[in-house]
Protein backbone atom coordinates (compact mmCIF):
# COMPACT_ATOMS: atom_id res chain seq x y z
CA UNK A 1 0.00 0.00 0.00
CA UNK A 2 1.51 3.63 -1.12
CA UNK A 3 1.56 6.17 1.78
CA UNK A 4 0.35 8.77 -0.78
CA UNK A 5 -3.02 10.15 0.58
CA UNK A 6 -5.98 10.47 -1.58
CA UNK A 7 -8.45 11.90 0.35
CA UNK A 8 -7.64 14.42 2.94
CA UNK A 9 -10.34 15.78 5.27
CA UNK A 10 -9.61 18.88 7.63
CA UNK A 11 -11.76 20.25 10.32
CA UNK A 12 -15.19 19.40 8.94
CA UNK A 13 -17.86 20.86 10.97
CA UNK A 14 -21.72 20.82 10.47
CA UNK A 15 -24.36 21.36 12.64
CA UNK A 16 -28.25 20.72 12.13
CA UNK A 17 -30.32 23.53 14.13
CA UNK A 18 -28.20 24.03 16.70
CA UNK A 19 -27.47 19.95 17.06
CA UNK A 20 -23.54 19.46 16.24
CA UNK A 21 -23.37 16.22 14.30
CA UNK A 22 -19.90 16.85 13.27
CA UNK A 23 -17.25 18.78 14.93
CA UNK A 24 -13.73 19.77 13.83
CA UNK A 25 -13.17 15.85 12.19
CA UNK A 26 -9.66 15.71 10.04
CA UNK A 27 -8.56 12.31 8.49
CA UNK A 28 -6.61 11.05 5.77
CA UNK A 29 -6.93 8.25 3.78
CA UNK A 30 -4.49 6.64 1.36
CA UNK A 31 -4.91 5.18 -2.06
CA UNK A 32 -5.73 2.36 -2.09
CA UNK A 33 -6.46 1.31 1.36
CA UNK A 34 -9.71 0.23 3.39
CA UNK A 35 -10.62 2.70 5.90
CA UNK A 36 -13.30 1.68 7.99
CA UNK A 37 -15.15 4.76 10.10
CA UNK A 38 -17.09 3.12 13.46
CA UNK A 39 -19.58 4.87 16.16
CA UNK A 40 -22.70 4.74 17.68
CA UNK A 41 -25.86 5.50 16.25
CA UNK A 42 -25.84 9.19 15.34
CA UNK A 43 -22.67 9.49 15.92
CA UNK A 44 -22.71 11.03 12.08
CA UNK A 45 -21.13 8.70 10.16
CA UNK A 46 -23.24 9.04 7.56
CA UNK A 47 -23.58 13.02 7.78
CA UNK A 48 -19.74 12.72 7.19
CA UNK A 49 -19.99 10.40 3.91
CA UNK A 50 -22.71 13.30 2.70
CA UNK A 51 -20.65 16.25 3.16
CA UNK A 52 -18.05 14.61 1.40
CA UNK A 53 -20.00 13.39 -1.53
CA UNK A 54 -21.64 16.74 -1.55
CA UNK A 55 -25.21 16.02 -0.33
CA UNK A 56 -24.67 18.20 2.15
CA UNK A 57 -22.66 21.43 2.20
CA UNK A 58 -20.74 21.64 5.50
CA UNK A 59 -20.58 24.79 7.79
CA UNK A 60 -17.05 25.14 8.12
CA UNK A 61 -14.05 22.77 6.98
CA UNK A 62 -12.57 21.56 3.39
CA UNK A 63 -12.44 18.51 1.86
CA UNK A 64 -9.59 17.49 -0.63
CA UNK A 65 -9.26 15.09 -3.25
CA UNK A 66 -5.79 14.06 -4.76
CA UNK A 67 -4.64 17.64 -4.21
CA UNK A 68 -7.88 19.27 -5.50
CA UNK A 69 -10.21 21.32 -3.01
CA UNK A 70 -13.97 19.74 -3.59
CA UNK A 71 -15.98 21.44 -0.68
CA UNK A 72 -19.26 22.26 -1.48
CA UNK A 73 -19.21 20.87 -4.97
CA UNK A 74 -22.50 19.44 -6.36
CA UNK A 75 -22.90 16.01 -5.89
CA UNK A 76 -22.92 14.66 -9.63
CA UNK A 77 -19.41 16.97 -10.13
CA UNK A 78 -17.87 14.90 -6.96
CA UNK A 79 -18.96 11.61 -8.61
CA UNK A 80 -18.24 12.27 -11.63
CA UNK A 81 -14.05 12.89 -10.53
CA UNK A 82 -14.04 9.33 -9.11
CA UNK A 83 -15.82 9.06 -5.99
CA UNK A 84 -18.70 6.93 -5.77
CA UNK A 85 -21.20 5.78 -2.78
CA UNK A 86 -23.69 3.03 -1.89
CA UNK A 87 -26.84 4.40 0.11
CA UNK A 88 -27.48 2.80 3.37
CA UNK A 89 -31.19 2.95 2.56
CA UNK A 90 -30.99 0.60 -0.64
CA UNK A 91 -32.10 3.07 -3.17
CA UNK A 92 -32.25 0.48 -6.22
CA UNK A 93 -34.43 1.79 -9.48
CA UNK A 94 -37.15 0.68 -8.68
CA UNK A 95 -39.23 -0.16 -12.14
CA UNK A 96 -36.15 -1.36 -14.06
CA UNK A 97 -34.89 -4.85 -13.96
CA UNK A 98 -31.53 -5.36 -12.02
CA UNK A 99 -29.24 -5.09 -14.80
CA UNK A 100 -30.92 -2.00 -16.31
CA UNK A 101 -29.94 -0.06 -13.10
CA UNK A 102 -26.50 -0.46 -14.37
CA UNK A 103 -26.93 1.45 -17.20
CA UNK A 104 -27.35 5.03 -15.32
CA UNK A 105 -24.27 4.73 -14.68
CA UNK A 106 -22.50 3.81 -17.56
CA UNK A 107 -24.37 6.60 -19.34
CA UNK A 108 -22.93 8.83 -17.31
CA UNK A 109 -20.33 11.40 -18.40
CA UNK A 110 -17.70 9.53 -16.25
CA UNK A 111 -18.44 6.18 -17.72
CA UNK A 112 -18.59 7.39 -21.22
CA UNK A 113 -15.29 8.64 -20.86
CA UNK A 114 -13.23 5.50 -18.88
CA UNK A 115 -15.58 2.86 -19.85
CA UNK A 116 -17.90 0.66 -16.71
CA UNK A 117 -15.10 -1.20 -14.23
CA UNK A 118 -11.64 -2.16 -16.41
CA UNK A 119 -12.72 -0.32 -19.14
CA UNK A 120 -15.96 -2.02 -21.13
CA UNK A 121 -18.55 -0.42 -22.43
CA UNK A 122 -16.84 2.79 -23.66
CA UNK A 123 -18.09 2.24 -27.44
CA UNK A 124 -19.70 -1.17 -26.66
CA UNK A 125 -23.07 -2.33 -25.87
CA UNK A 126 -23.97 -1.42 -22.32
CA UNK A 127 -26.62 -4.32 -21.71
CA UNK A 128 -23.36 -6.51 -21.80
CA UNK A 129 -21.07 -4.76 -19.75
CA UNK A 130 -23.67 -4.36 -17.09
CA UNK A 131 -24.11 -8.18 -17.23
CA UNK A 132 -20.41 -9.09 -16.88
CA UNK A 133 -20.19 -6.33 -13.84
CA UNK A 134 -23.48 -8.04 -11.98
CA UNK A 135 -21.64 -11.58 -12.53
CA UNK A 136 -18.30 -10.00 -10.88
CA UNK A 137 -20.40 -9.10 -8.17
CA UNK A 138 -22.42 -12.21 -7.87
CA UNK A 139 -25.51 -12.59 -9.62
CA UNK A 140 -25.24 -15.58 -11.78
CA UNK A 141 -25.08 -14.94 -15.47
CA UNK A 142 -27.52 -17.30 -16.47
CA UNK A 143 -29.74 -17.16 -13.85
CA UNK A 144 -33.00 -15.22 -13.97
CA UNK A 145 -31.49 -12.55 -10.80
CA UNK A 146 -29.84 -10.20 -13.12
CA UNK A 147 -33.34 -9.69 -14.96
CA UNK A 148 -35.35 -9.74 -12.46
CA UNK A 149 -37.05 -6.50 -11.56
CA UNK A 150 -34.84 -4.38 -8.61
CA UNK A 151 -37.54 -3.79 -6.13
CA UNK A 152 -38.59 -8.10 -6.48
CA UNK A 153 -34.55 -9.00 -5.29
CA UNK A 154 -33.14 -10.20 -2.08
CA UNK A 155 -31.89 -8.18 0.24
CA UNK A 156 -28.35 -9.30 -0.37
CA UNK A 157 -28.87 -8.74 -4.24
CA UNK A 158 -29.72 -5.22 -3.23
CA UNK A 159 -26.46 -4.49 -1.31
CA UNK A 160 -24.58 -5.99 -3.98
CA UNK A 161 -26.76 -3.98 -6.42
CA UNK A 162 -25.72 -0.58 -4.99
CA UNK A 163 -22.15 -2.17 -5.20
CA UNK A 164 -22.11 -3.00 -8.67
CA UNK A 165 -23.79 0.56 -9.44
CA UNK A 166 -20.82 2.29 -8.20
CA UNK A 167 -18.30 0.21 -9.56
CA UNK A 168 -19.93 1.25 -12.85
CA UNK A 169 -18.95 4.71 -12.20
CA UNK A 170 -14.98 3.49 -12.01
CA UNK A 171 -14.05 5.18 -9.31
CA UNK A 172 -10.86 5.79 -7.63
CA UNK A 173 -12.81 5.99 -4.08
CA UNK A 174 -15.55 3.86 -3.04
CA UNK A 175 -17.95 5.27 -0.21
CA UNK A 176 -19.97 2.32 1.41
CA UNK A 177 -22.87 2.64 3.84
CA UNK A 178 -23.52 -0.17 5.82
CA UNK A 179 -23.10 -3.24 2.96
CA UNK A 180 -22.93 -5.49 5.71
CA UNK A 181 -25.93 -4.74 8.41
CA UNK A 182 -29.22 -6.54 7.58
CA UNK A 183 -27.34 -9.65 5.68
CA UNK A 184 -26.76 -12.62 7.10
CA UNK A 185 -23.38 -14.34 8.03
CA UNK A 186 -23.26 -16.10 4.86
CA UNK A 187 -24.43 -13.30 2.87
CA UNK A 188 -21.61 -11.66 4.12
CA UNK A 189 -19.06 -14.12 3.90
CA UNK A 190 -19.86 -13.83 0.31
CA UNK A 191 -19.67 -10.05 0.02
CA UNK A 192 -15.94 -10.21 2.24
CA UNK A 193 -13.89 -11.76 -1.32
CA UNK A 194 -15.46 -8.56 -3.33
CA UNK A 195 -14.45 -6.00 -0.83
CA UNK A 196 -11.39 -7.70 -1.48
CA UNK A 197 -11.23 -8.18 -5.01
CA UNK A 198 -12.12 -4.43 -5.36
CA UNK A 199 -9.33 -3.40 -2.78
CA UNK A 200 -6.76 -5.29 -5.49
CA UNK A 201 -8.17 -3.82 -8.97
CA UNK A 202 -6.42 -0.25 -6.44
CA UNK A 203 -10.00 1.18 -5.18
CA UNK A 204 -9.95 2.85 -2.07
CA UNK A 205 -12.52 1.87 0.23
CA UNK A 206 -13.94 3.63 3.00
CA UNK A 207 -16.61 2.05 4.87
CA UNK A 208 -19.30 2.98 7.38
CA UNK A 209 -20.08 -0.48 9.50
CA UNK A 210 -21.61 -1.72 12.55
CA UNK A 211 -20.86 -4.73 12.49
CA UNK A 212 -17.25 -4.45 13.58
CA UNK A 213 -16.19 -8.01 13.36
CA UNK A 214 -16.37 -8.19 9.71
CA UNK A 215 -15.27 -5.03 9.43
CA UNK A 216 -11.84 -5.69 10.97
CA UNK A 217 -11.36 -8.96 8.93
CA UNK A 218 -10.83 -6.50 5.69
CA UNK A 219 -9.93 -2.85 6.91
CA UNK A 220 -6.60 -1.54 7.33
CA UNK A 221 -7.31 1.48 9.64
CA UNK A 222 -10.12 2.68 11.41
CA UNK A 223 -11.54 6.26 12.44
CA UNK A 224 -14.14 5.84 15.84
CA UNK A 225 -16.61 8.97 15.57
CA UNK A 226 -18.54 9.48 18.54
CA UNK A 227 -21.36 12.45 19.00
CA UNK A 228 -19.67 14.28 15.74
CA UNK A 229 -16.14 14.27 17.30
CA UNK A 230 -13.45 11.54 16.06
CA UNK A 231 -11.98 9.81 19.44
CA UNK A 232 -9.60 7.50 17.91
CA UNK A 233 -7.67 6.24 14.58
CA UNK A 234 -5.41 3.31 13.35
CA UNK A 235 -5.52 0.16 13.69
CA UNK A 236 -8.32 -1.49 14.12
CA UNK A 237 -7.37 -4.09 17.02
CA UNK A 238 -5.67 -1.41 18.86
CA UNK A 239 -7.94 1.17 18.50
CA UNK A 240 -10.92 -1.06 19.71
CA UNK A 241 -8.79 -1.43 22.86
CA UNK A 242 -8.42 2.23 23.62
CA UNK A 243 -10.55 3.21 26.76
CA UNK A 244 -12.45 6.04 25.53
CA UNK A 245 -13.46 3.85 21.71
CA UNK A 246 -14.65 1.26 24.77
CA UNK A 247 -16.85 3.37 27.19
CA UNK A 248 -18.30 5.41 24.35
CA UNK A 249 -18.59 2.73 21.50
CA UNK A 250 -18.98 -0.22 23.28
CA UNK A 251 -20.18 0.18 26.56
CA UNK A 252 -18.61 -2.09 28.06
CA UNK A 253 -15.92 -3.80 29.79
CA UNK A 254 -16.21 -7.32 28.35
CA UNK A 255 -15.34 -7.00 24.20
CA UNK A 256 -14.15 -9.74 22.60
CA UNK A 257 -13.33 -8.85 18.44
CA UNK B 1 -66.18 -28.78 -1.58
CA UNK B 2 -62.88 -27.70 -3.24
CA UNK B 3 -62.15 -23.93 -3.33
CA UNK B 4 -60.91 -22.72 -6.33
CA UNK B 5 -58.37 -19.79 -7.26
CA UNK B 6 -57.55 -18.08 -10.53
CA UNK B 7 -53.98 -18.76 -11.70
CA UNK B 8 -52.14 -16.62 -13.69
CA UNK B 9 -49.44 -17.69 -16.56
CA UNK B 10 -47.24 -16.01 -18.54
CA UNK B 11 -47.12 -16.87 -22.52
CA UNK B 12 -43.97 -18.01 -23.08
CA UNK B 13 -43.14 -15.48 -25.52
CA UNK B 14 -41.58 -13.06 -22.85
CA UNK B 15 -37.81 -14.24 -22.43
CA UNK B 16 -36.31 -12.77 -19.25
CA UNK B 17 -37.63 -8.82 -19.28
CA UNK B 18 -39.24 -6.67 -20.55
CA UNK B 19 -38.84 -6.02 -24.65
CA UNK B 20 -37.01 -8.59 -25.49
CA UNK B 21 -39.29 -11.55 -27.27
CA UNK B 22 -37.86 -14.79 -28.71
CA UNK B 23 -40.45 -15.42 -31.79
CA UNK B 24 -40.48 -18.76 -33.82
CA UNK B 25 -43.85 -18.36 -35.84
CA UNK B 26 -45.98 -16.29 -37.45
CA UNK B 27 -48.39 -16.81 -35.22
CA UNK B 28 -46.25 -15.32 -33.01
CA UNK B 29 -45.13 -12.41 -34.75
CA UNK B 30 -48.93 -11.84 -35.14
CA UNK B 31 -49.84 -12.16 -31.59
CA UNK B 32 -46.74 -9.28 -30.96
CA UNK B 33 -47.59 -7.04 -33.87
CA UNK B 34 -51.75 -7.34 -33.95
CA UNK B 35 -52.56 -4.69 -31.58
CA UNK B 36 -50.26 -2.30 -32.21
CA UNK B 37 -51.20 -2.59 -36.09
CA UNK B 38 -54.71 -2.88 -35.55
CA UNK B 39 -54.43 0.94 -33.51
CA UNK B 40 -52.00 2.31 -36.20
CA UNK B 41 -54.52 1.09 -38.74
CA UNK B 42 -57.45 1.68 -37.04
CA UNK B 43 -56.61 5.61 -36.39
CA UNK B 44 -55.70 5.42 -40.23
CA UNK B 45 -58.77 4.85 -41.42
CA UNK B 46 -60.78 5.92 -38.84
CA UNK B 47 -61.77 9.72 -40.21
CA UNK B 48 -63.06 7.62 -44.20
CA UNK B 49 -65.27 5.84 -41.81
CA UNK B 50 -66.55 9.26 -40.27
CA UNK B 51 -67.13 10.95 -43.98
CA UNK B 52 -70.56 11.08 -43.20
CA UNK B 53 -70.25 12.85 -39.84
CA UNK B 54 -68.07 16.22 -40.03
CA UNK B 55 -68.94 17.33 -36.78
CA UNK B 56 -67.15 13.75 -35.28
CA UNK B 57 -64.21 14.30 -37.52
CA UNK B 58 -63.69 17.67 -35.94
CA UNK B 59 -64.17 15.50 -32.73
CA UNK B 60 -61.70 13.24 -33.56
CA UNK B 61 -58.93 15.72 -34.69
CA UNK B 62 -59.04 17.50 -31.18
CA UNK B 63 -59.20 13.64 -29.36
CA UNK B 64 -55.88 13.52 -30.66
CA UNK B 65 -54.98 16.67 -29.71
CA UNK B 66 -55.81 15.98 -26.58
CA UNK B 67 -53.99 12.77 -26.38
CA UNK B 68 -50.45 13.78 -27.71
CA UNK B 69 -51.16 16.05 -24.51
CA UNK B 70 -51.96 12.88 -22.46
CA UNK B 71 -48.66 11.57 -23.82
CA UNK B 72 -46.59 14.24 -22.52
CA UNK B 73 -48.19 14.16 -19.10
CA UNK B 74 -47.79 10.17 -18.79
CA UNK B 75 -44.50 10.79 -19.55
CA UNK B 76 -43.73 13.44 -17.22
CA UNK B 77 -45.15 12.17 -14.59
CA UNK B 78 -44.65 8.12 -14.57
CA UNK B 79 -41.14 8.07 -16.47
CA UNK B 80 -39.22 11.21 -14.86
CA UNK B 81 -41.37 12.00 -12.01
CA UNK B 82 -42.46 15.54 -12.48
CA UNK B 83 -46.21 15.73 -12.02
CA UNK B 84 -47.47 18.39 -14.27
CA UNK B 85 -50.54 20.05 -13.28
CA UNK B 86 -50.03 22.94 -15.69
CA UNK B 87 -50.80 21.53 -19.29
CA UNK B 88 -52.63 24.27 -20.29
CA UNK B 89 -49.72 26.17 -20.01
CA UNK B 90 -47.65 24.46 -23.33
CA UNK B 91 -51.33 24.13 -25.28
CA UNK B 92 -51.71 28.33 -24.60
CA UNK B 93 -48.23 29.15 -25.25
CA UNK B 94 -48.34 26.98 -28.58
CA UNK B 95 -51.82 28.59 -29.44
CA UNK B 96 -50.59 32.01 -29.05
CA UNK B 97 -47.33 31.47 -30.69
CA UNK B 98 -49.17 30.18 -33.67
CA UNK B 99 -51.05 33.10 -33.64
CA UNK B 100 -48.00 35.56 -33.33
CA UNK B 101 -46.53 33.68 -36.16
CA UNK B 102 -49.46 33.72 -38.74
CA UNK B 103 -51.26 36.51 -37.46
CA UNK B 104 -49.20 39.16 -36.75
CA UNK B 105 -46.19 38.00 -39.20
CA UNK B 106 -48.12 36.51 -41.81
CA UNK B 107 -45.98 33.25 -42.05
CA UNK B 108 -48.31 30.44 -43.69
CA UNK B 109 -49.07 27.54 -41.68
CA UNK B 110 -46.34 25.67 -43.07
CA UNK B 111 -44.11 27.82 -40.89
CA UNK B 112 -45.85 28.83 -38.05
CA UNK B 113 -47.12 25.50 -37.02
CA UNK B 114 -43.78 23.70 -36.32
CA UNK B 115 -42.11 27.17 -35.68
CA UNK B 116 -45.07 27.84 -32.47
CA UNK B 117 -44.09 24.13 -31.56
CA UNK B 118 -40.67 24.55 -31.43
CA UNK B 119 -40.53 28.36 -30.14
CA UNK B 120 -43.32 27.30 -27.86
CA UNK B 121 -41.42 24.50 -25.96
CA UNK B 122 -38.28 26.57 -25.45
CA UNK B 123 -40.40 29.37 -23.87
CA UNK B 124 -42.29 27.15 -21.83
CA UNK B 125 -39.09 25.28 -20.60
CA UNK B 126 -37.71 28.50 -19.83
CA UNK B 127 -40.59 29.68 -17.60
CA UNK B 128 -40.40 25.88 -15.81
CA UNK B 129 -36.51 26.47 -15.04
CA UNK B 130 -36.76 28.06 -11.71
CA UNK B 131 -39.62 25.03 -10.51
CA UNK B 132 -37.36 22.57 -12.19
CA UNK B 133 -35.26 21.70 -8.50
CA UNK B 134 -38.63 21.16 -6.62
CA UNK B 135 -40.29 17.25 -6.49
CA UNK B 136 -43.90 15.56 -5.90
CA UNK B 137 -46.42 18.10 -4.96
CA UNK B 138 -44.63 21.28 -4.87
CA UNK B 139 -43.55 20.60 -8.46
CA UNK B 140 -47.06 20.15 -9.03
CA UNK B 141 -48.71 23.10 -7.53
CA UNK B 142 -46.67 25.30 -8.66
CA UNK B 143 -47.19 24.32 -11.90
CA UNK B 144 -50.99 24.31 -12.01
CA UNK B 145 -50.44 28.29 -11.26
CA UNK B 146 -48.48 28.76 -14.50
CA UNK B 147 -51.66 28.68 -16.87
CA UNK B 148 -53.60 31.00 -14.22
CA UNK B 149 -50.26 33.64 -14.36
CA UNK B 150 -50.15 33.57 -18.15
CA UNK B 151 -54.29 34.07 -19.04
CA UNK B 152 -54.26 36.80 -15.99
CA UNK B 153 -50.86 38.53 -17.44
CA UNK B 154 -52.61 38.57 -21.10
CA UNK B 155 -56.15 39.83 -19.02
CA UNK B 156 -54.73 42.43 -17.42
CA UNK B 157 -52.28 43.91 -19.52
CA UNK B 158 -55.06 43.60 -22.92
CA UNK B 159 -52.19 42.31 -24.62
CA UNK B 160 -52.13 39.21 -27.70
CA UNK B 161 -55.85 40.44 -28.10
CA UNK B 162 -56.89 40.59 -24.36
CA UNK B 163 -59.87 38.93 -23.94
CA UNK B 164 -61.14 38.80 -27.16
CA UNK B 165 -58.53 36.55 -28.40
CA UNK B 166 -56.50 36.68 -31.73
CA UNK B 167 -58.87 35.43 -34.26
CA UNK B 168 -58.17 35.16 -38.44
CA UNK B 169 -55.76 32.52 -38.03
CA UNK B 170 -54.94 30.57 -40.92
CA UNK B 171 -56.71 27.47 -41.10
CA UNK B 172 -55.82 24.38 -43.09
CA UNK B 173 -55.84 23.80 -46.59
CA UNK B 174 -58.10 20.71 -46.99
CA UNK B 175 -59.98 18.69 -44.25
CA UNK B 176 -57.21 15.49 -44.94
CA UNK B 177 -54.25 18.01 -44.20
CA UNK B 178 -56.45 18.94 -41.05
CA UNK B 179 -57.03 15.07 -39.72
CA UNK B 180 -53.42 13.40 -40.78
CA UNK B 181 -51.37 16.17 -39.58
CA UNK B 182 -52.54 15.18 -35.72
CA UNK B 183 -52.75 11.56 -36.34
CA UNK B 184 -49.15 11.17 -37.81
CA UNK B 185 -48.19 13.41 -35.16
CA UNK B 186 -50.03 11.21 -32.14
CA UNK B 187 -48.53 8.22 -33.93
CA UNK B 188 -45.21 9.33 -34.55
CA UNK B 189 -44.82 10.52 -30.48
CA UNK B 190 -46.53 7.62 -29.54
CA UNK B 191 -43.83 5.15 -31.20
CA UNK B 192 -41.16 7.41 -30.86
CA UNK B 193 -41.62 8.23 -26.93
CA UNK B 194 -42.21 4.06 -26.37
CA UNK B 195 -38.67 3.73 -27.86
CA UNK B 196 -37.24 6.65 -26.49
CA UNK B 197 -38.32 5.39 -22.58
CA UNK B 198 -36.59 2.08 -23.51
CA UNK B 199 -33.08 3.12 -24.95
CA UNK B 200 -30.38 3.85 -22.43
CA UNK B 201 -30.69 7.37 -22.23
CA UNK B 202 -34.34 7.11 -21.41
CA UNK B 203 -33.79 4.47 -18.59
CA UNK B 204 -31.87 7.63 -17.45
CA UNK B 205 -34.88 9.77 -17.33
CA UNK B 206 -36.91 6.81 -15.38
CA UNK B 207 -34.23 6.79 -12.66
CA UNK B 208 -34.33 9.89 -11.74
CA UNK B 209 -38.11 9.17 -11.44
CA UNK B 210 -37.05 6.16 -8.97
CA UNK B 211 -34.16 7.81 -7.29
CA UNK B 212 -32.51 11.35 -8.47
CA UNK B 213 -30.09 10.79 -5.14
CA UNK B 214 -28.16 7.85 -6.93
CA UNK B 215 -28.40 9.49 -10.49
CA UNK B 216 -26.69 12.36 -8.71
CA UNK B 217 -24.30 9.84 -7.10
CA UNK B 218 -23.86 8.63 -10.62
CA UNK B 219 -22.10 11.72 -11.70
CA UNK B 220 -25.27 12.94 -13.84
CA UNK B 221 -26.59 16.38 -13.48
CA UNK B 222 -30.72 15.92 -12.55
CA UNK B 223 -31.66 18.96 -13.44
CA UNK B 224 -30.00 18.74 -16.82
CA UNK B 225 -31.69 15.27 -17.47
CA UNK B 226 -35.14 17.80 -16.22
CA UNK B 227 -34.91 19.95 -18.73
CA UNK B 228 -34.67 17.80 -21.70
CA UNK B 229 -37.38 15.90 -20.28
CA UNK B 230 -39.60 19.39 -19.86
CA UNK B 231 -38.46 20.11 -23.14
CA UNK B 232 -39.88 17.01 -25.19
CA UNK B 233 -42.96 16.89 -23.32
CA UNK B 234 -43.47 20.58 -24.18
CA UNK B 235 -42.72 20.22 -27.94
CA UNK B 236 -45.71 17.44 -28.03
CA UNK B 237 -47.75 19.58 -25.90
CA UNK B 238 -46.85 22.63 -27.63
CA UNK B 239 -48.01 20.77 -30.80
CA UNK B 240 -51.34 20.38 -29.26
CA UNK B 241 -51.75 23.71 -28.49
CA UNK B 242 -50.56 25.40 -31.88
CA UNK B 243 -52.74 22.89 -33.85
CA UNK B 244 -55.63 23.33 -32.11
CA UNK B 245 -55.22 27.32 -32.33
CA UNK B 246 -54.80 26.84 -36.35
CA UNK B 247 -58.11 24.04 -36.08
CA UNK B 248 -60.25 26.79 -34.35
CA UNK B 249 -58.56 29.28 -36.64
CA UNK B 250 -58.62 31.66 -33.15
CA UNK B 251 -56.36 31.84 -30.38
CA UNK B 252 -57.78 32.92 -26.71
CA UNK B 253 -57.72 32.78 -22.94
CA UNK B 254 -59.34 29.45 -23.47
CA UNK B 255 -56.59 27.58 -24.44
CA UNK B 256 -55.08 28.35 -20.56
CA UNK B 257 -57.99 27.09 -19.04
CA UNK B 258 -58.43 24.27 -16.78
CA UNK B 259 -59.36 21.23 -19.29
CA UNK B 260 -56.07 21.06 -20.77
CA UNK B 261 -54.44 20.57 -17.75
CA UNK B 262 -57.07 17.96 -16.57
CA UNK B 263 -58.53 15.85 -19.08
CA UNK B 264 -54.82 14.25 -20.07
CA UNK B 265 -54.63 13.23 -16.08
CA UNK B 266 -57.67 12.17 -16.30
CA UNK B 267 -56.95 10.48 -19.46
CA UNK B 268 -53.53 8.87 -18.15
CA UNK B 269 -55.44 7.55 -15.05
CA UNK B 270 -58.27 5.69 -16.21
CA UNK B 271 -55.73 4.26 -19.38
CA UNK B 272 -53.31 3.55 -17.11
CA UNK B 273 -50.04 5.45 -16.29
CA UNK B 274 -47.15 4.76 -17.01
CA UNK B 275 -47.69 2.84 -20.26
CA UNK B 276 -48.05 5.70 -22.82
CA UNK B 277 -51.02 3.87 -24.94
CA UNK B 278 -53.09 4.44 -22.28
CA UNK B 279 -52.69 7.96 -22.19
CA UNK B 280 -54.02 7.91 -25.87
CA UNK B 281 -57.12 5.17 -25.19
CA UNK B 282 -57.75 7.50 -22.21
CA UNK B 283 -58.35 10.67 -24.30
CA UNK B 284 -59.78 8.68 -27.03
CA UNK B 285 -62.63 8.16 -24.08
CA UNK B 286 -62.92 10.88 -22.38
CA UNK B 287 -63.26 13.23 -25.16
CA UNK B 288 -65.69 11.61 -27.20
CA UNK B 289 -67.42 10.75 -23.84
CA UNK B 290 -67.82 14.78 -23.07
CA UNK B 291 -69.45 15.26 -26.25
CA UNK B 292 -71.58 12.94 -26.23
CA UNK B 293 -72.84 14.40 -23.08
CA UNK B 294 -73.36 17.96 -24.32
CA UNK B 295 -76.56 16.30 -25.23
CA UNK B 296 -76.97 16.11 -21.29
CA UNK B 297 -76.80 19.93 -20.33
CA UNK B 298 -75.96 20.92 -16.92
CA UNK B 299 -75.89 16.73 -16.20
CA UNK B 300 -72.92 16.57 -18.10
CA UNK B 301 -70.41 16.97 -15.26
CA UNK B 302 -72.51 14.50 -12.90
CA UNK B 303 -72.05 11.95 -15.62
CA UNK B 304 -68.52 12.44 -16.31
CA UNK B 305 -67.42 11.96 -12.62
CA UNK B 306 -69.42 9.20 -12.26
CA UNK B 307 -67.47 7.26 -15.19
CA UNK B 308 -64.41 8.87 -13.77
CA UNK B 309 -65.35 7.26 -10.09
CA UNK B 310 -66.62 4.34 -11.20
CA UNK B 311 -63.01 3.55 -13.58
CA UNK B 312 -60.76 4.94 -10.18
CA UNK B 313 -63.47 2.66 -7.90
CA UNK B 314 -63.18 -0.17 -10.32
CA UNK B 315 -59.91 -0.05 -12.01
CA UNK B 316 -57.81 1.69 -10.88
CA UNK B 317 -54.90 0.33 -12.05
CA UNK B 318 -55.97 1.12 -15.67
CA UNK B 319 -57.57 0.02 -18.31
CA UNK B 320 -54.37 -0.72 -20.42
CA UNK B 321 -52.82 -2.51 -17.65
CA UNK B 322 -56.06 -4.47 -17.19
CA UNK B 323 -55.76 -5.51 -20.91
CA UNK B 324 -51.49 -5.70 -21.09
CA UNK B 325 -52.51 -8.57 -18.44
CA UNK B 326 -55.07 -10.33 -19.88
CA UNK B 327 -53.79 -10.64 -22.88
CA UNK B 328 -49.75 -11.66 -21.94
CA UNK B 329 -50.97 -14.32 -19.46
CA UNK B 330 -53.77 -17.03 -19.48
CA UNK B 331 -55.81 -17.51 -16.66
CA UNK B 332 -57.22 -20.76 -15.42
CA UNK B 333 -58.93 -22.28 -12.43
CA UNK B 334 -56.87 -24.46 -10.30
CA UNK B 335 -58.05 -26.55 -6.83
CA UNK B 336 -56.41 -25.28 -3.82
Amino acid sequence: MSEEVILSVKNLSKSFWGLKALIDVSFDVRKGEIFGIIGPNGSGKTTLINCITGFIKPDSGRVYFKDKEITGLKPHKIAHMGIARTFQIMRPYYSLPAYKNLIIPLWSPRAKKLGGWRGGGKHGDRDTVAVDILEEIGFERDSRVPYKLASTLPTGYQKRLELARSLALRPEIIFCDEVFSGLSMSEIAGMIPLIEKMKMEGITLIMIEHRLRELFRVADRVMVLNFGEKIAEGDPHKVIEDKRVKEAYLGSEHVEV
Amino acid sequence: MDELRKERVDRSLKVRTEGIYAISSMEEIIYLLGPRLLFVVGILILPFLLEAAPYWKRVMSIMCAYAIIAISFDFLSNFVGLVCLGGALFTGVGGYFAAIFNHYLSLPIYFSLPLATLCGAIFCTLVLLPALPLRGVYFAIVTLMYPLLFSRIIEAQNILGGTNGISGIESFPNPYMEQYTVILILVFSLFGMRRFVNEDIGLVFRGVKDNDQAVKASGINVTTIKIYAVFLASVMACFSGAYIAHLYMWAGLSLFALDFSIIPIASTVIGGGGTLIGAVIGSFILVPLSEILRAAGTLRIVIYCVVLTLFILFKSEGLMIYLQRKYHQFERWVKV
